[in-house]
């Protein structure tokens, strides 16, 4: 079962840009929006030395990360080679035009993290 | 209800010929198109694709016929390809699109063809003269030939090569390796005649003859002369000398293979003429690429012209269609170890041309650069070949060598020059010495990988080991390396870079576009160049942000999803994700009421760290992005646009107001310039300095504009760099007044902003451009300077601060708040 909740309008986040999800505890999730209106949430942290990813360059469906330039798709949260690492990834559903996350995914420790 | 769609009927595509330039081309096409074509190749060899180059190594006992192997079988099967190794096609029915091919017991292939790729390659040219088909007599082409060698030199002793060219030396050499006797017959009067001159020509003949080899210069075949056996036993020349050979090998030359082109009825001249989509003229159908080819009246019989014609094929195969292939330079490099030789250009000279020429016999370094028009169009170097990727590099370029032509026979790293287009040294590098200091990457991990993958180009080593992939400081070494590694022809790229891989065209064609045809936003430049890209990519889409708004102010509108997160949140993103931010101080100077502000913003906001920069200002380091907004408006000083490529800082000396020895106030003249340029963006970031007096406490020599205060007025210096490697500003002009040095300074910035290339330091813009164009357009044309200081005046007029004008600076204020989960 799903505990999905609102978090905003996808108009909220810039086209090929981001918006950064407070989490009640733990790194933020970093929320995307590319071209094509779709909406991607990975956390907001690469998994190379740990940039906000959220602050990156968004183009097709990948961001590049803005503190070493790796490249992070959107849709696996993995590194394009020939870098290797992957980010988690978090739930969205698109209601209309509402995004949503999943409470319980965002309230449970991500991985990769310390609890 | 069955959701699965029926797969759509793939196009076939059938390859003839198993070779590098042919499956580099499939290669390209399964990166772009993976799912359009059900590929089908023949190979009359009975091997997998194969390093042709390295066949020289695999003679001379460096490498072994496995460690050459560029795609296993296993690559075939796992791209879903039909290989037929060792089947010989022999027909091919253009009307009815059938390839017929027979394996050794003469049982047929047919396969039926949407699009047909000939990859025939060459065949050597075999002297016809009797005894040419004796058992012993071989060519040396490809895998069987170089084992009949290894195998003739474990039973005989002594081998004849015929021909004294590339080909033929690598032979010889590796035959004596291998203990045989060797004599290398050459019609010619000097070796290798068509990659060197006389001289080189000559002390090359020495060095191998030092090494043991025997040379007939001049000498003309006659016969083969056959044993009892039937096997070759000696060659008899012309003037009735004769010489023991148990082996002999021809080497000299090759020849287009078109035998089945021809059968086709396809047009050969030379080779399969094929258009710039490497199309043949014949057949748009019919495709080919490689050494069969004839491009522009050029079959070429180096690797890295073939590979470029192989991604243009691979991009109309892939009906992408926006790709041509407009020819190469070339450059040659022998791989004889312990022999440094290399040619590229016209390096015979001639009328029109110059020559400079560095002859050292007795320490056998040998060099001869060829300049026409002040442009360097050929070189032969010999016994120091260290500065050849950099040479190869300013042929291709073009540029002027006018202001360099004094040091240029002494190599990159006596120029003062090299900064981030490269150092030298490759070739005396160890293994473990580190290349790239950005990503930790060291010479042996790349030459390893250039081996072991059969990397041929920058950016398949940057993909592969992120060497040269961050700053790019070390990007001319990895050239070398590549040039160098395995002796390679690997150096050949076009003429002018792509951009980055969204595109085919380099910076000057996207300016020149967005100029001539008023393009205003980047998806009119992504429509209209045909980027293969939807939304380009981190690299690119700056670079056309900052051409649409440097080249149409007012006009064109800025994007800021495609800058880089310090000019997108006006302060700079630190290791850890938080942001530095530094206040505007004119030309260094501060008053007790900004550093209280200041000192107050760092107590409200909890900032960690406050450190004075190398430009004389007063760095905030660790501030929240939230807070930003805060405390830009708690400082109240203008942004210092210290993450931007834009205006940073001028740093100035106390000058005349002060100072005992100051002639010029220059304190003052560097808050003027300030004041003239700040909110002036650029291709890159731009550090100006001005020094009272010639003591030049403000160290103006390594700065892109430096400005000297002497007794008569002032000294300008432009182009230095105190960054990557630090550049000297070379000296530019004498001035009167202050209001000149505003003039010359925009106007040199303003034919900067114009022409420079995203990312290109004023260093290496004068360095491409050459410093006596930059004084046609600023010193000789007066009314040029005038319009260029009045058109960076318009830029800059009314440019708001990013700090305090939001809306107009298109700063999204959203980006500072987070979203709340609602509980």
């Amino acid at each position: 079962m799903s505990n999905w909740k609102e978090i905003c309008q996808v108009t909220d986040i810039p086209v090929l840009g981001s918006r950064c999800v407070k989490r009640p505890q733990g790194t933020d999730v970093a929320v995307f929006r590319n071209a094509q209106d779709e909406v991607f949430a990975l956390l907001d942290r690469c998994p190379h030395k740990g940039g906000p990813l959220s602050q990156g360059i968004v183009f097709g469906s990948s961001v590049a990360c803005p503190l070493h330039n790796w490249t992070i798709g959107l849709d696996s949260g993995c590194a394009h080679a020939p870098d290797t690492g992957c980010v988690q990834r978090f739930s969205v559903m698109v209601e209309g035009d509402a995004v949503h996350l999943d409470l319980d995914e965002l309230a449970s420790v991500a991985v990769g993290e310390v609890a | 209800m069955d959701m699965r769609v029926e797969p759509k009927v793939k196009m076939k595509l059938v390859m003839i010929g198993n070779g590098m330039a042919g499956v580099r081309t499939l290669e390209e096409l399964l990166k772009i198109a993976p799912d359009l074509y059900d590929i089908t190749v023949f190979g009359a060899e009975p091997h997998p694709n194969y390093n042709r180059i390295l066949l020289s190594p695999v003679l001379a006992g460096e490498q072994t016929i496995d460690e050459i192997v560029l795609n296993s079988w296993d690559w075939y099967t796992d791209h879903g390809i039909t290989l037929h190794a060792g089947k010989k096609v022999v027909a091919v029915d253009r009307a009815r699109r059938l390839v017929r091919a027979l394996d050794a017991d003469n049982k047929v292939t047919e396969v039926p063809y949407d699009r047909l790729l000939m990859a025939t390659g060459s065949k050597p040219f075999i002297l016809p003269v009797p005894g040419k088909d004796l058992e012993g007599v071989i060519a040396y082409r490809d895998i069987a030939d170089t084992n009949a060698m290894i195998d003739a030199a474990t039973k005989y002793k002594n081998a004849v090569v015929i021909g004294g060219g590339l080909l033929g030396l690598e032979a010889a050499n590796g035959l004596m390796r291998r203990g045989m006797n060797v004599s290398v017959v050459h019609v010619m009067p000097t070796l290798m005649e068509r990659q060197l001159d006389n001289v080189a020509g000559k002390m090359l003949q020495k060095s191998l003859e030092d090494r043991g080899l025997k040379f007939l210069i001049g000498a003309q075949t006659q016969e083969l002369v056959a044993s009892d056996d039937g096997r070759v036993k000696s060659i008899k020349f012309k003037d009735g000398t004769s010489a023991a050979a148990d082996l002999v090998v021809m080497a000299v030359g090759i020849r287009p293979n078109t035998e089945l082109a021809e059968a086709m009825r396809l047009h050969c001249n030379k080779g399969i003429v094929v258009t710039d989509t490497l199309q043949t003229v014949t057949d748009a159908r019919i495709y080919s690429v490689g050494e069969c080819a004839a491009h522009r009246g050029i079959a070429y019989g180096l690797v890295a012209p073939l590979f470029e014609q192989a991604k243009v094929a691979a991009n109309h195969l892939a009906q992408y269609g926006i790709g041509r292939y407009v020819g190469s330079l070339t450059s040659t490099k022998l791989k004889v170890t312990g022999i440094d030789l290399f040619s590229a250009g016209d390096f015979l000279g001639g009328d029109g041309t110059e020559e400079l020429v560095l002859s050292d016999p007795y320490a056998g370094v040998y060099k001869k650069l060829v300049i026409k028009d002040d442009k360097l169009v050929g070189a032969c170097l010999y016994g120091d070949t260290v500065d050849g990727s950099w040479y190869f590099k300013l042929l291709r370029n073009g540029r002027s060598i006018a202001d360099i032509r004094d040091k240029l026979m002494f190599g990159e790293s006596n120029i003062g020059d090299a900064g981030v287009e490269g150092h030298n040294k490759a070739a005396s590098m160890a293994d473990s010495d580190e290349v790239c200091g950005c990503n930790g990457v060291t010479k042996g991990t790349i030459c390893k990988a250039i081996k072991e993958k059969g990397l041929f180009t920058l950016d398949e080593v940057r993909k592969h080991t992120k060497a040269s992939a961050s700053c790019g400081s070390c990007t001319g070494l990895v050239e070398q390396l590549l040039m160098f590694t395995a002796g390679g022809d690997y150096s050949a790229t076009p003429k002018m870079k792509a951009m980055c891989a969204c595109t085919e065209h380099g910076h000057q064609a996207v300016r020149d576009a967005i100029v001539a045809n008023k393009l205003l936003s980047i998806a009119q430049v992504f429509n209209f160049m045909e980027w293969k890209t939807p939304n380009g990519c981190a690299s690119c889409r700056p670079a056309i942000n900052y051409y649409l708004i440097s080249s149409w102010p007012k006009e064109a509108k800025d994007d800021p999803q495609s800058r880089f997160i310090n000019e997108r949140s006006h302060a700079n993103i630190q290791k850890d994700g938080t942001y530095s931010v530094i206040p505007r101080m004119w030309g260094g100077e501060t008053t007790a009421s900004e550093l209280r502000r200041i000192a107050d913003a760092v107590d409200k906001y909890k900032i960690p760290t406050v450190k004075v920069t190398g430009g004389q200002r007063i760095d905030l380091l660790g501030v929240k992005k939230e807070d930003l907004v805060s405390v830009w408006k708690d400082i109240g000083m203008p942004s210092g646009h210290a993450y931007a490529k834009a205006l940073r800082t001028v740093k100035t000396c106390v000058g005349s107001e002060w100072c005992r020895m100051g002639t010029q106030d220059s304190t003052q003249m560097g808050k003027d310039l300030e004041r003239a340029m700040w909110r002036m963006y650029a291709p890159h970031k731009v550090k100006f300095a001005v020094s009272g007096c010639p003591r030049n406490c403000a160290e103006a020599g390594i700065k892109d504009v430096g400005i000297i205060g002497v007794d008569s007025g002032w000294e300008m210096h432009i182009g230095g760099n105190g960054g990557i490697k630090t550049e000297v500003a070379q000296f530019f002009t004498k001035l009167k007044t202050a209001q000149e040095v505003l003039e010359y300074t925009g106007a040199f910035m303003q034919l900067y902003r114009e022409e420079g290339w995203y990312l290109e330091r004023t260093v290496h813009y004068l360095n491409r451009v050459g410093m006596d164009y930059v004084k046609k357009k600023i010193l000789e044309d007066a009314e040029n300077r005038q319009a260029l200081w009045a058109k960076l005046q318009f830029s800059l007029d009314g440019e708001p601060d990013p700090w305090f004008e939001h809306s107009r600076a298109e700063v999204d204020l959203r980006q500072f708040d987070k979203l709340a989960v609602p509980a």
